[in-house]
């Protein structure tokens, strides 16, 4: 048999029917439903007096809206309180696998809760109505994000109607250097390939960098795969993805355990399998990444400087840096060290697992948040995560630091909720996009890995975390 | 879903690259449950000067008169003509609806992002993509021409120009059909529902953890 991809033989075992001209019909395995962008869903099913197809598909979560203090107190803003109010009444006249509502225990952001129950699982088709389900690929699985009709769509028929992407293979090779992180692989991958270098393409990410990472960095490193254009991230399976299974509440047991190993570890690409695109990193060249513009290509190296946009050529592009500049409020050639910081968050689905608060609370252990820093915030990505931070002393670390310890969900990655920035407010986040406005209207954002960004409360300003020693 | 088949439509530049769908729609007005009502708010942290709220009243706000869409000349526009990599970001299909309740049924540019674009064809929008010459073209001769106008014929896919050069444009066959026809996809899916019931059966007994 000819040599596949892993793309090649996700995409194949899913495959229900092909019409003329390719698009296909893919089977899902598993949806992931959040309140934001099911509603209408719902709605659409109702109204066409349809029923989902697979129940038992759906594992769903209230995660951007919900607030992450005073939980006593529910949901003030009304608006937000009646969407995750709709998701509950949908969940309860439907049904679903697992419901994790505003409070339970294993409430999060639903990339984080999906592998952490074993909801996700190696060689699934993972849906969701949100662009970072491309995180899940770190399991390889085929996961990507989709809008409101699929999520119906996908509830109606139990599939996606779909072309086959291309695929390219972002090879990472050698050991990371001290204090770099799998956040700075990705940066640096976007920053080489551009945020839409993976337009069109599935990304597999490989080499002996990415294999050294930990199931949670290689879910940071899918996670960015659409910040770099691509719907979906994929690492092969090895032994710790096999291992990070084990016990897991979804998790197959017993005889089908064996079983589902067995054929989990199929899943890499063959030797001499043949991608469309090639992209080779360097892993020692890589250093701490922060972005200094409002898209996550426009980023350097923590030892770096904002660029000049008149040394760039093509005129789109240098009125794009211009503009970026001037809505960021930062001088061409400012070393980028020396650029204080008004907040930090440390969380989203990009960087609020376990490790990263370990991460980032080694940082902070026995410091000081700066006095000019007005807020660092640490929301774990689910109730899970925060119990286990909890267990290990974490939350003491942060808080003797002057760091707040909220309560799980999206938090300010998106500002949905109460946390957000205020207009030209700067912050060190560790979340994925840099976009205008994400994180509060006017808000100023840079992406950091959660050591950088606890390295940045600490310092007042962006700090080179290797040398905080 | 409106059929879509030929549009003679008023022209907008929207002159920067990476355009992305928290600029498009931001996030408090993701709070909606329905699926109507934000043209309102459609590009709303760049077309005015104060910061706006779901549920608020658009119409006495305070525009920023420098925005492309606030111009006179572009009032009621069909046609966005767009840069690099338009609809990057978030999957919210809040973007394709505020897109077209505001009037667009048509956007033109060199390249979109996958899943902007794919939610554009369930919404009856069109995405076309042009090479980048002749979207630098369009660009150049929509800043000089005020009212400038492009012919859009998706049963032939070709753009007509005023000064009657046609540009090519492709569309996947059966994402073509579906808009020509305005047909809604579940309906069509659903014709393969006892392939999709074998698929099933047969993924129950291989894979059966699938099924926990
Ligand atoms: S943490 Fe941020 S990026 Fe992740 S799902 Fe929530 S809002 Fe989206």
């Amino acid at each position: 048999m000819q040599a596949q991809t892993l793309y090649e033989k996700l995409w194949s075992s899913h495959v229900v029917h092909v019409e003329d001209d390719g698009t296909a019909l893919i089977y899902i395995d598993r949806h992931l439903v959040h309140e934001v962008t099911s509603p209408q869903a719902f709605e659409g099913l109702k109204l066409a007096g349809r029923k989902p197809w697979r129940v038992d598909s759906i594992v769903a979560t209230a995660d951007h809206n919900t607030p992450t203090d005073h939980w006593d107190m529910g949901i003030q803003d009304p608006v937000s309180r009646q969407q995750v109010e709709t998701l509950d009444s949908n969940i309860r006249e439907v049904g679903a696998l697992a419901y994790f509502p505003f409070k339970d225990q294993r409430q999060g952001i639903v990339h984080v809760i999906g592998p952490e129950n074993g909801a996700t699982l190696p060689g699934m088709t993972v849906v969701c109505g949100d662009s970072h389900t491309s995180t899940h690929g770190a399991f390889a699985c085929l996961a990507h994000g989709i809008g409101t009709s699929e999520v119906e769509h996908v509830m109606a028929t139990q599939c996606l109607l779909q072309k086959k992407s291309k695929t390219m293979l972002v090879r990472v090779e050698g050991p990371l250097g001290a204090g770099v992180t799998a956040k700075d692989v990705v940066l640096a991958i976007i920053g080489r390939i551009g945020t839409a270098g993976g337009t069109g393409y599935a990304i597999e990410f490989g080499g002996s960098a990415i294999r050294s990472l930990s199931m949670e960095g290689r879910m940071t490193v899918c996670n960015m795969a659409i910040e770099a254009g691509a719907r979906a991230g994929l690492v092969a399976v090895d032994d710790k993805t096999v291992e990070y299974f084990k016990g897991r509440p979804f998790a197959p047991r017993g005889e089908t355990w064996d079983r589902a190993v067995e054929y989990w570890r199929t899943l890499h690409s063959d030797a001499g399998a043949v991608f469309d695109a090639v992209v080779e990193l360097n892993a020692a060249e890589i250093k701490p990444q922060v972005t200094w513009g409002t898209s996550p290509e426009m980023v350097v190296a923590i030892d770096g400087t904002v660029p000049d946009p008149d040394l760039e050529k093509d005129p789109v592009k240098r009125e794009g840096m211009a503009r970026a500049l001037q809505y960021m409020g930062l001088t061409p050639r400012t070393p980028i060290a020396s650029v204080p910081v008004d907040k930090v968050f440390i969380g989203s689905c990009t960087n609020s697992r376990i490790e990263d608060l370990r991460a980032a609370a080694a940082v902070a252990r026995g410091r000081q948040k700066a006095a000019s820093v007005k807020q660092a915030l640490v929301v774990p990505g689910s109730g899970l995560v925060k119990a286990q931070a909890e267990a290990e002393g974490l939350d003491k670390i942060f808080i003797a630091a002057g760091f707040e310890w909220r309560e799980p969900g999206c938090s300010m990655c998106l500002a949905m909720n109460a946390d957000r920035l205020e207009p030209g407010e700067r912050c060190a986040s560790t979340s994925n996009r840099n976009f205008e406005g994400r994180q509060g209207a006017g808000g100023r954002t840079h992406l950091v890995s959660p050591a950088m960004a606890a390295a940045a409360a600490i310092a007042g300003r962006f700090a080179d975390v290797r040398e905080l020693g | 879903m409106k059929p879509f088949i030929k549009l003679d439509g008023l022209v907008a530049p929207m002159d920067r690259a990476n355009v992305d769908t928290d600029a498009i729609i931001p996030k408090q007005f993701l709070k909606s449950i329905k699926r109507s009502g934000f043209g309102p708010n459609l590009f709303d942290e760049w077309r005015y000067l104060d910061i706006g709220q779901p549920g608020q009243d658009s119409t006495n706000r305070p525009r920023n008169p420098d925005f492309v869409l606030n111009q006179a000349r572009y009032q009621g526009a069909q046609v966005l003509l767009t840069r690099d990599n338009f609809g990057c970001g978030s999957s919210r299909e809040h973007a394709p609806w505020a897109l077209e309740d505001f009037g667009f049924r048509v956007l033109i540019g060199t390249t979109f992002a996958d899943i902007f674009f794919n939610n554009c064809f369930k919404n009856g929008l069109l995405p076309i993509k042009l090479p980048a010459a002749e979207v630098d073209a369009l660009f150049a001769l929509c800043h000089l021409t005020p009212g400038y106008r492009l012919v859009v014929d998706l049963e032939n896919q070709i753009v007509t120009r005023p000064d009657g050069h046609v540009i090519p444009f492709s569309v996947d066959p059966f994402r073509r059909e579906c808009l020509l026809n305005g047909w809604d996809d579940i309906g069509l899916t659903l014709r393969h529902a006892d392939k999709i019931r074998d698929f099933e059966a047969r993924r129950r007994i291989e894979q059966p953890w699938l099924f926990a």
